[in-house]
């Protein structure tokens, strides 16, 4: 495995309202091996995808994509750069002015490098992927939850990147919603996409992840499998892992 | 209030004039570089130019009465009822008409640029598009200031010209005959009025959109968020009008 195959933190500390949010914190997420990052509501995991992509900027410390570090470096030019990843937003974040297939084909569009006909077949192949082919004429607001979601994947996928993030995927669906984003997931790591999710949902995490990190209190206090994290002395990774009646009034 | 409060206030302040200075800028040097956005421009220019045409009608009519209902019970007395349509010209095409028809739009457009511009952003899609590749400044401030810099002295010569039918509607009541009220009309003005009143609006349109946006690009915190800003833009934007209208007439006045 090769730098050019990772994507890196590096001692990175962020602040925001006087509030730490992350304290030299070093994370790497390499080609192929999908990870995790788990801790409570307000931990600062979304924090940590959207400094990542470089939508935030650090008070320290380098975020450096394969052999190039974007910290400092003006968004335009590191845009080809972030091509190779994509990322499912917590709510979806579909463009409430344009339908389905226009969500979808957005950066085609953008880049405007393909025909019309090309950019609607790959359009239709990713909403085929993630099922929602008959959504492609409705607007985000006539769709539901799981399925803002799935059309979420289907935008992430279209530009083919090696790196796919996702922002709580299960957050607020039902368990059937639940248990076709965990297959998605699935099926993209099979198709050798490498996935990085923040979650509070352990049952999603231990179903699409190898490894984990946990995060507490601007910290990483935890890095490893699942099953050292179920052997973890930690309290707070036990905690998390089984939160009991005292703990919740804690 | 101590020393640090009014010290981060003022950084806070300098801070927010700097980066609206820079979103300016940017937009400035964006609008003739490519991807053009005909479609987005389209849109916008219908959404915030065209369907402000009937606030503007109103706003036009109403105080173009007005103003010659006010200068005939002035001129009554001194039978110079004949100047009505001079004092009506005069204000309206220089000062009230970009005025007036400005603060219309910015009530209007500058609320619903920065509503729609904050939602955007508390929901996560201009987050969204930034990593799709997309320039924010070209994609969403762009074609809304081009629509805006077209569209603002369209309205304002509507406004103008409604207002001047409106002051006829008023001065008929008081026997003046159309030769006499169209006659009259260029008699307060020279040809630099009518370039002010074109100029002005195109500044007046730029403000709008640019306290829009930056106030909606800018915005945290869910829809309270929104709301508030949305609040914060009219308001702004009105003052800035204001302001900017005085200084622009000033300089007006200097190289007359």
């Amino acid at each position: 495995m090769t730098s050019s195959d990772s994507i890196r933190m590096e001692k990175l500390s962020y602040t925001i309202g006087g509030r730490r949010i992350l304290e030299d914190f070093d994370f790497s997420l390499e080609r192929g091996v999908n990870r995790t990052i788990l801790g409570i509501s307000g931990a600062g995991k979304t924090t940590i995808l959207k400094l990542l992509l470089g939508l935030l900027q650090p008070d320290a410390g380098r975020v450096c994509i394969g052999d190039v570090c974007i910290t400092g470096v003006p968004e335009s030019d590191f845009m080809e750069l972030r091509k190779r990843i994509a990322i499912v937003f917590q709510g979806g974040a579909l463009f409430d002015s344009m339908t389905v297939g226009e969500n979808v084909g957005y950066r085609l569009f953008e880049e405007g490098r393909l025909s019309q006909v090309e950019i609607e077949q790959i359009i239709r192949e990713k909403l085929s992927f993630v099922g929602v082919e008959p959504a492609l004429d409705l607007y985000p607001a006539e769709l539901s939850g799981g399925m803002k979601k799935r059309v979420a994947i289907a935008r992430a996928l279209a530009a083919d990147p090696d790196y796919i993030f996702f922002d709580e995927p299960t957050t607020g669906l039902d368990p059937i919603g639940v248990y076709n984003i965990c297959n998605l997931m699935q099926r993209l790591q099979a198709e050798g996409k490498t996935t990085l999710m923040v979650t509070h949902d352990l049952e999603t995490a231990f179903r699409t992840s190898q490894r984990f990190t946990f995060l507490h209190q601007a910290r990483m206090i935890f890095e490893g499998t699942q099953e050292e994290m179920r052997e973890s002395r930690l309290p707070e990774v036990q905690q998390f892992l089984r939160p009991t009646v005292e703990s919740l009034f804690v | 209030m101590s020393i640090s409060v009014i010290d981060k206030k003022m950084l806070h302040f300098f801070n927010d004039l700097q980066e609206y200075f820079f979103l300016a800028g940017r937009s400035l040097l964006r609008m003739f570089r490519r991807p053009f956005y005909y479609r987005e421009f389209a849109i916008q220019f219908d959404k915030l130019g065209f369907s402000s045409l009937f606030i503007c009608i109103l706003t036009g009519l109403f105080t173009g009465m007005v103003m010659a209902l006010q200068a005939l019970i002035q001129l009554k007395p001194f039978a110079a009822t004949s100047y009505v349509g001079g004092m009506v010209a005069a204000t309206m095409i220089k000062e009230l008409g970009p005025v007036l028809a400005s603060l219309m739009v910015a009530g209007r457009v500058g609320s619903a640029i920065t509503a729609e511009l904050g939602t955007m952003v508390v929901t996560e899609q201009v987050d969204a598009m930034r990593v799709e590749g997309t320039d924010i400044i070209q994609r969403l401030v762009v074609p809304r200031m081009k629509a805006m810099l077209l569209a603002m002295p369209l309205l304002t010569v509507v406004t103008d010209l409604i207002s001047l039918v409106g002051g006829y509607i008023m001065s008929a009541g008081y026997g003046i005959n159309p030769t006499m009220y169209i006659k009259g009309l260029p008699q307060f003005m020279v040809f630099q009025d009518l370039i002010e009143g074109l100029v002005k609006p195109v500044f007046f349109g730029m403000i709008i959109t640019l306290t829009g946006c930056y106030i909606g690009l800018n915005t945290r915190g869910g829809a309270e968020g929104v709301g508030n800003a949305a609040k914060q833009a009219v308001v702004l934007s009105s003052v800035l009008i204001l302001m900017s209208d005085f200084f622009i007439t000033k300089v007006f006045v200097v190289f007359r």
